[in-house]
C-alpha cells in the first residue's frame, strides 16, 4: 500500500486524541501515524505484503458514532456530544481501516486482557530456547511477551515436538518449535519472490511450515524470509550463532550489487562486518533485497585485498604514489579506465584528473540478466553517476571490450592508463600490450591488471568509506563508513585529490566529504546547492534526469522502476524541480 | 710500645666513638623494627616474623622465637636500602640532592658526644659521667645541633625541584622554629633550680651553687631524690610536646604528611638515600627519648627517693647504664604508641599551638620559676 | 515531618580544653588494643574459609554428566562491566556430538580477562543456563598478561562440575524421543 498516493485525509480517534490519516489506511499504520512510540503490537502483519489476520496480536477496540437506524439522525448523549457505540468484541487492526468517526483505544483493560490471552497462547509450544536462539534482541515475540505476557506459564502439559535444525534452503535454516505460524514468509515467497514454496501443514496445534514436497526455499531472495519473521523460526544459515545482534552496529549503506541501489544496513562489531539486512526505501527495494546483495562483504577480508600503496612493487607512502601519478600523468597520452563502481565523489575527482591530463576516458560495462525485481541488468551501482559529473557522456558498450583503448596502445598514442577497478586482461588488452604502457592501477583487489601496474593504489570497499551512489531512477543515495579499511589506506578521494590538484598547479587540500559536495554543487547542474553530504535525506534524493533521457539504458521493469514511465515523469521538468526542491 | 702507650689517648676515643656510632645505628635499626612490631601489635597484626638468617635463625625453639619476633628483620630492611637500585630523578639539584640525607643524619650522631648514658665512680670516689665529652654546655650543644638536622630536610625539599618535597621542606622548617623557642624556654627552669649561681648566706658568705651549669650530668645528679617531673610537670609537658614536634613524629609529622605530601621532604629519594633519612629520624627519637629520660626521668637513677640499688662497682656502672637505656626504650615505645593515639594535626592547628599555647605558657612557666626561685633565695638566705 | 531541636553544645571543662585526659584515655585505648589478640591469617600456610556465596574467579561449570553447560548466549558477555568476557559462539558438532546435537549452541572460544574483572558476579547472576559460576579461587596470578586471559579450557578446569537440580536440556531430548500424540 503506497501511503503518499491517497490524498484524501479523513479523522479519527485513537485513545481519545483526534488524528488526521490517509482514507482507507489500516488502523496498525494509522496508530503508527500517531507518533510517541505509540503501537498495536503485531506478529503477522507486514506493511509490504498482504494483511493475513492470524496472529491476532493486534486487537484494538473499536467504536463509531451511533446513529439512528431508522432515521440516520446522529445519536446524542445529554452533554449534545455524539454517543460512540462501542464494538463488544476487540477487533483485529491490521484488517480494520480506517472511516471518518472511526473510535479506537488500543491500551483499554480488554485490549490488554486479549493481548495477554494471545501471547498466553502463542508461548504454549514456543520453546523459551531465546539463550540459543538467533533472533534473541530483535524477537518480537521475546518483546511483546516481556510488554505483554503475564511472566509465567499456566501450562503444565507437555509442549509439542516438531522439527528442528530443518534446511529449508541453501541459505535458511528453519526451527518449526518457534514458529507461530504468522504465515509472512508463506506470503513474501508467494507475493513479492513468485517462488511459491512454503506452506502450512498439518492442522491445529500441529499446524507446521515446511516447503512443499520436491521444492527448496532457494531463490534469490529466501533471506528476506529471514528478516521478517518475527520469532527465530528461520534464520539465516550463514549468520547462524555469529554474534549477538544486540552486539551488532548499525550503519546505513547501499548495496553494490546492481543499478537498483537497495538501501541496506550493515551490522557490525568491532570492524568486523556481520551481515546486510535490507533498509525500507519505499521507493527504491521497499523492505527487501537479493540474497546474493547480503554476502557481497565477504570480499572485505580476501586474501587479495591491496592494502600497499606500491610503486613498482615496493610499498611507498600516499604522498609518494600520489606524486609518482602526478609525474606519469602530466606526461599526457592519457587513457583512463573509469569505474561505474566508484562513488560520485570519486567520479568526480577522475572527471577532474582526466580533463587536467587530457585523458580519453572509456568506462566498462557490467550487464547481466535481471530478474525483474532488485536485480537490474546493470551490475554496477553508479552508472549514473558517471553521466551526472561528467565523467562519460555516452553509455559504455554492451560488449565489455576496450578495443579502442586496445588500438591507442598498439599505435602508440596511449603512454599511461589510469586504471580503476577493473582487470584490463579480460577487456581485450593483454599483458604484453600493458607491458608497452606505464600503468596506475586503482582498487580494492589484487587482479593481473595490478600485478604489471607501475602504480598501485589500494582503494576502499563501499563499507569502509563514505559516499553517494546515483540509482538507476537517478536517486542520490548516501552511504556511511561502517567499518575501519586497511591500516594505512586513505579514502579514496584524499588520494584523488593529491593527484587532481598539482595537476591544476593547486595546493592539495585536506578534504571533508561535505567539502567535496562543495566542489561538486558549483560544477554539477544536478545537485541542488542546498544539498550537502551530511545532511542527505536517509530515503536519498531523485535528480533532475531530464539530460540524460535520450541515453538508452539497459534497466528493464523491475520492483520499484518502470523505464517508459520514468523517462515520462522526468521529460516534465517543471515537476522533476519541484520534487527536489522539496525533497531537498 | 711506647709509641702505643702514647698514642693511646688519641686513639682511645676514635674506639669509643665507632664503638658508640655501632650501637647507637643498632639502636636505630632496631627502633625501626620496634616501630613496625608495636604498630602491628596495636592494630591487631602481627608485624614482620618471617625473616630468618642462617645458623642462628635455625636454632631450635630459640630461632623460631626469634625470627617470630622479627629480630633478623633490620638485617633484611638494610641490606634491602643497600641493594636496591640507585634512582635519581632528572630533574634534581644533584649536590645537594646527595647532601640533604647526610645533613639530616650527622647532627643527630654529633649530640650523642655529650649525651651521658651512665655513671660510674673513678679512683677519687667521685661520681663521673659516662660519656664521649663531659661538657658543662652538653644542653645547650644539643639543642643547637639538633635544630641542624632540619637543614637536611629542608634541603631536601629545595633540592627535589618538585612540588610536594619542597612543601614539606617549608612545613619543616616553620615548625622547627615554632616549637625550637618553646623547646628551650621549657628546659631553663629545670637548669636553673639544678644549677643555682650560689649565693650569699644571712652573715654575707658566699655559698656556692651547683657546679653543673647546663650539664646534663648534673641535672641527672640532682634527680637523685626526686625526678623533675614530679615538680615541673608543665615544663616535662611542654618540652615532651615540642620533641615530638621537633623530631617531626605523629601527630607532628607535617613534613611527611603522606596523605597530602605524598612522602614530603622524601618523596624523591629512594634506596639507601631514603634509608639514611629514615635512620636520622629513628636517630632523633633516640636522641629525644634519652634527653628526656637525662632531665626529667631522673637519667639513670633508680626510682624516685629510692637509692640505686646497685653498688659503685663496674657492676654498678653496667646496671646504671642498662636502666638507663630502659627508661630510653620506654620512650622510644611511648613515641610510637603515641603515633597511633593522636591522629595528625592540621597545619595552621600546629602552628597556633606552637604559637599560642605553647610559647605563652613556657614563657609564663619560665617567669614563674623565676620569680619561685627569687623567693626561695631570699627567703632561705 | 519532624520538628528540628537544637542541642546546646556543652561548654568544655578546663580538663577538657588540655585534651590531656582524652590523650590519656586514647592511649589506654591503644594499649588495650595491643594485648589483644591479633587477627592476622598467616596466610599461605593458614587458609581462610571461604563462605559458599563468595564472589571469586569466574569459572564455567559442566553438568553432572560431565557435558558443557555454556551454549554462548552471550549475556555474560553483553552484562559485563569492564567487558573482560569475550565469547565466540559456534554450533556443535552434531557428528562428534550426536547426544548433544538438541542443543545446538555451545562457544567455540571462551575468554575471560582477569585483569579486567571486577568480580562483580553479575555474569553468574545473568547466565541463564547456570553455566558460569564465581567459585572460591580468590588468588590469581600470572607472569603475562596472556596468561592471565583464562580460555575455555581453563575455565572448565577451574570449574569442575556442579550439581545441577533442572536437567533442562536432558528433559528437552527425552521429550523430542517422545515425540507428539499426533
Amino acid at each position: 500500500m503506497n501511503i503518499q498516493s491517497i490524498v484524501e485525509n479523513i479523522t479519527i480517534n485513537i485513545d481519545g486524541q483526534d488524528v488526521e490519516v490517509p482514507k482507507g489506511i489500516n488502523i496498525i499504520e494509522a496508530v503508527k501515524m500517531v507518533g510517541k512510540g505509540k503501537e498495536v503490537p503485531h506478529y503477522c502483519y507486514h506493511p509490504k505484503l498482504s494483511v493475513a489476520g492470524n496472529c491476532r496480536m493486534c486487537m484494538v477496540e473499536m467504536g463509531m458514532p451511533m446513529r439512528d437506524r431508522g432515521t440516520g439522525e446522529p445519536i446524542l448523549d445529554e452533554n449534545g456530544v455524539q454517543k460512540i457505540g462501542w464494538m463488544p468484541k476487540p477487533t483485529i487492526g491490521c484488517a480494520t481501516n480506517a472511516s471518518p468517526g472511526m473510535h479506537i483505544r488500543t491500551n483499554s483493560e480488554m485490549v490488554k486482557e486479549s493481548r495477554n490471552g494471545v501471547t498466553e497462547f502463542l508461548l504454549i509450544n514456543h520453546p523459551l530456547d531465546c539463550p540459543i536462539c538467533d533472533q534473541a534482541g530483535e524477537c518480537r515475540l521475546q518483546e511483546f511477551s516481556a510488554e505483554h505476557g503475564r511472566g509465567y506459564s499456566r501450562f503444565i502439559e507437555k509442549k509439542n515436538v516438531k522439527p528442528k535444525r530443518t534446511t529449508l534452503g541453501p541459505r535458511v535454516t528453519l526451527d518449526d518449535e518457534r514458529c507461530i505460524l504468522c504465515s509472512r514468509c508463506i506470503r513474501f515467497s508467494k507475493e513479492v519472490a513468485g517462488d511459491d514454496v512454503l506452506g502450512f501443514v498439518d492442522r491445529g496445534t500441529y499446524s507446521t511450515l515446511t516447503c512443499f514436497p520436491g521444492k527448496e526455499l532457494s531463490h534469490n531472495y529466501s533471506l528476506n524470509t529471514v528478516d521478517i519473521c518475527p520469532v527465530g523460526a528461520l534464520t539465516s544459515t550463514d549468520f547462524r550463532f555469529k554474534m549477538r545482534v544486540w552486539f551488532l552496529k548499525r550503519t546505513h549503506s547501499i548495496c553494490t550489487e546492481s543499478s537498483v541501489g537497495a538501501n541496506t544496513e550493515i551490522w557490525s562489531r568491532e570492524g568486523k562486518i556481520y551481515r546486510i539486512t535490507p533498509r525500507r526505501n519505499d521507493a527504491v527495494n521497499d523492505t527487501w533485497m537479493t540474497d546474493s546483495g547480503r554476502v557481497l562483504y565477504k570480499a572485505i577480508e580476501s586474501d587479495d585485498r591491496l592494502t600497499q600503496y606500491t610503486i613498482e612493487g615496493v610499498h611507498k607512502t600516499v604522498d609518494e604514489v600520489a606524486a609518482a601519478a602526478v609525474e606519469l600523468l602530466q606526461a599526457r597520452e592519457v587513457a583512463l579506465v573509469a569505474s561505474a563502481h566508484s562513488s560520485v565523489e570519486e567520479q568526480f575527482f577522475y572527471q577532474s584528473i582526466a580533463q587536467r591530463s587530457g585523458a580519453t576516458v572509456s568506462l566498462v560495462s557490467h550487464y547481466a540478466e535481471g530478474d525483474g525485481l532488485l536485480l537490474s541488468e546493470d551490475r554496477t551501482p553508479n552508472l549514473r553517476g558517471a553521466l551526472v559529473t561528467g565523467l562519460i557522456h555516452q553509455l559504455p558498450e554492451r560488449e565489455a571490450k576496450l578495443e579502442a583503448l586496445a588500438r591507442d596502445i598498439n599505435s602508440g598514442a596511449v603512454k599511461t592508463i589510469f586504471v580503476v577497478n577493473e582487470d584490463l586482461t579480460k577487456l581485450g588488452i593483454h599483458k604484453e600490450m600493458l607491458a608497452k604502457v606505464k600503468v596506475i592501477y586503482v582498487g580494492t583487489h589484487a587482479n593481473e591488471t595490478s600485478e604489471v601496474a607501475n602504480v598501485v593504489i589500494p582503494s576502499l570497499m563501499v563499507y569502509e568509506k563514505d559516499g553517494t551512489f546515483i540509482n538507476q531512477s537517478f536517486r542520490v543515495q548516501r552511504f556511511k563508513t561502517a567499518v575501519p579499511g586497511p591500516r594505512g589506506v586513505l579514502s579514496d578521494f584524499h588520494v584523488l585529490e593529491r593527484i587532481a590538484a598539482p595537476l591544476a598547479q593547486e595546493k592539495v587540500a585536506p578534504l571533508s566529504i561535505d567539502d567535496v559536495w562543495e566542489r561538486m554543487v558549483s560544477r554539477i547542474a544536478q545537485f541542488d546547492a542546498a544539498i550537502r553530504w551530511s545532511a542527505l535525506p536517509e530515503e536519498g534524493v531523485a535528480l533532475d534526469a531530464s539530460a540524460f533521457l535520450d541515453l538508452n539504458f539497459v534497466e528493464s521493469k523491475n520492483l520499484k522502476f518502470d523505464p517508459v514511465a520514468f523517462k515520462e515523469t522526468s521529460a516534465a521538468p517543471a515537476e522533476t524541480s519541484a520534487t527536489i526542491a522539496t525533497e531537498a | 710500645m711506647e709509641f702505643l702507650d702514647a698514642s693511646l689517648p688519641y686513639i682511645m676515643p676514635i674506639v669509643y666513638a665507632v664503638l658508640m656510632i655501632s650501637v647507637f645505628m643498632g639502636l636505630c635499626s632496631y627502633s625501626v623494627l620496634a616501630e613496625r612490631k608495636v604498630s602491628s601489635w596495636i592494630q591487631g597484626r602481627v608485624g614482620p616474623n618471617r625473616t630468618r638468617v642462617p645458623l642462628v635463625g635455625h636454632i631450635p625453639i630459640l630461632g623460631n622465637v626469634m625470627t617470630g619476633l622479627g629480630l633478623f628483620q633490620p638485617v633484611a630492611d638494610g641490606l634491602k636500602f643497600l641493594f636496591k637500585e640507585e634512582i635519581v630523578p632528572g630533574h634534581v639539584n644533584k649536590g645537594y640532592y646527595y647532601l640533604a640525607p647526610i645533613i639530616a643524619l650527622a647532627p643527630a650522631l654529633t649530640t650523642m658526644v655529650v649525651l651521658p648514658f651512665g655513671r660510674y665512680v673513678d679512683a677519687d670516689g667521685i661520681t663521673q659521667p659516662l660519656v664521649l665529652a663531659n661538657v658543662d654546655l652538653g644542653m645547650l650543644i644539643i639543642l643547637g645541633i639538633s635544630s641542624l638536622g632540619v637543614y637536611g630536610i629542608v634541603l631536601a625539599g629545595w633540592s627535589s625541584n618538585s612540588k610536594y618535597p619542597f612543601l614539606g621542606g617549608v612545613r619543616a622548617s616553620a615548625q622547627m622554629i615554632s616549637y625550637e623557642l618553646a623547646m628551650g624556654l621549657a628546659l631553663l627552669p629545670v637548669f636553673m633550680w639544678a644549677a643555682s649561681p650560689g649565693y650569699y648566706d644571712s652573715e654575707g658568705l658566699f655559698v656556692e651553687g651547683s657546679r653543673y651549669g647546663m650539664s646534663l650530668f648534673g641535672v641527672v645528679q640532682s634527680q637523685q631524690a626526686a625526678w623533675t617531673i614530679l615538680w615541673q610537670p608543665l615544663s616535662a609537658l611542654l618540652f615532651l610536646v615540642a620533641l615530638f614536634a621537633e623530631t617531626n613524629r605523629l601527630p607532628f609529622d607535617m613534613a611527611e604528611s603522606e596523605t597530602d605530601l605524598v612522602g614530603g621532604f622524601h618523596t624523591e629519594y629512594g634506596c639507601f638515600k631514603f634509608g639514611l633519612f629514615f635512620v636520622a629520624e629513628y636517630a632523633h627519637i633516640i636522641m629525644g627519648s634519652g634527653i628526656f629520660v637525662l632531665l626529667f626521668l631522673g637519667g639513670w637513677n633508680f626510682l624516685p627517693w629510692v637509692a640505686d640499688p646497685w653498688g659503685d662497682g663496674i657492676f654498678g656502672s653496667v646496671l646504671s647504664v642498662a636502666w638507663f637505656m630502659a627508661k630510653v626504650f620506654f620512650m622510644i615505645f611511648f613515641f610510637i604508641w603515641m603515633r597511633w593515639t593522636l591522629p595528625r594535626f592540621r597545619y595552621d592547628q600546629v602552628m597556633s599551638l606552637g604559637w599560642k599555647i605553647l610559647l605563652p605558657l613556657a614563657v609564663g612557666n619560665l617567669v614563674l620559676n623565676t620569680i619561685i626561685i627569687a623567693l626561695y633565695d631570699t627567703l632561705t638566705r | 515531618m519532624a520538628k528540628t531541636k537544637v542541642l546546646e553544645r556543652k561548654p568544655l571543662s578546663f580538663a577538657e580544653k588540655t585534651f590531656l585526659p582524652q590523650i590519656v584515655t586514647g592511649l589506654k585505648t591503644t594499649f588495650t588494643s595491643m594485648l589483644q589478640k591479633g587477627v592476622t591469617l598467616q596466610y599461605p600456610e593458614e587458609r581462610p574459609t571461604i563462605p559458599d556465596n563468595y564472589r571469586g574467579v569466574p569459572t564455567l561449570v559442566k553438568d553432572p554428566n560431565g557435558r558443557e553447560k555454556c551454549v554462548s548466549c552471550q549475556l555474560c558477555e553483553f552484562v559485563c562491566p569492564p567487558k573482560a568476557i569475550r565469547i565466540t559462539p559456534g554450533a556443535i558438532d552434531t557428528d562428534a556430538e550426536p547426544e548433544r546435537a538438541h542443543v545446538e549452541k555451545a562457544p567455540q572460544e571462551f575468554d575471560i580477562n582477569m585483569l579486567r574483572c571486577i568480580y562483580c558476579g553479575l555474569c553468574q547472576e545473568v547466565c541463564p543456563e547456570e553455566a558460569i559460576f564465581l567459585q572460591d579461587i580468590f588468588s590469581l596470578s600470572g607472569y603475562s598478561r596472556e596468561e592471565m586471559i583464562n580460555n575455555k579450557q581453563k575455565l572448565y578446569e577451574l570449574g569442575g562440575t556442579l550439581p545441577d537440580k533442572h536437567f533442562k536440556w536432558d528433559k528437552k531430548k527425552s521429550a523430542e524421543a517422545a515425540g507428539n500424540a499426533h
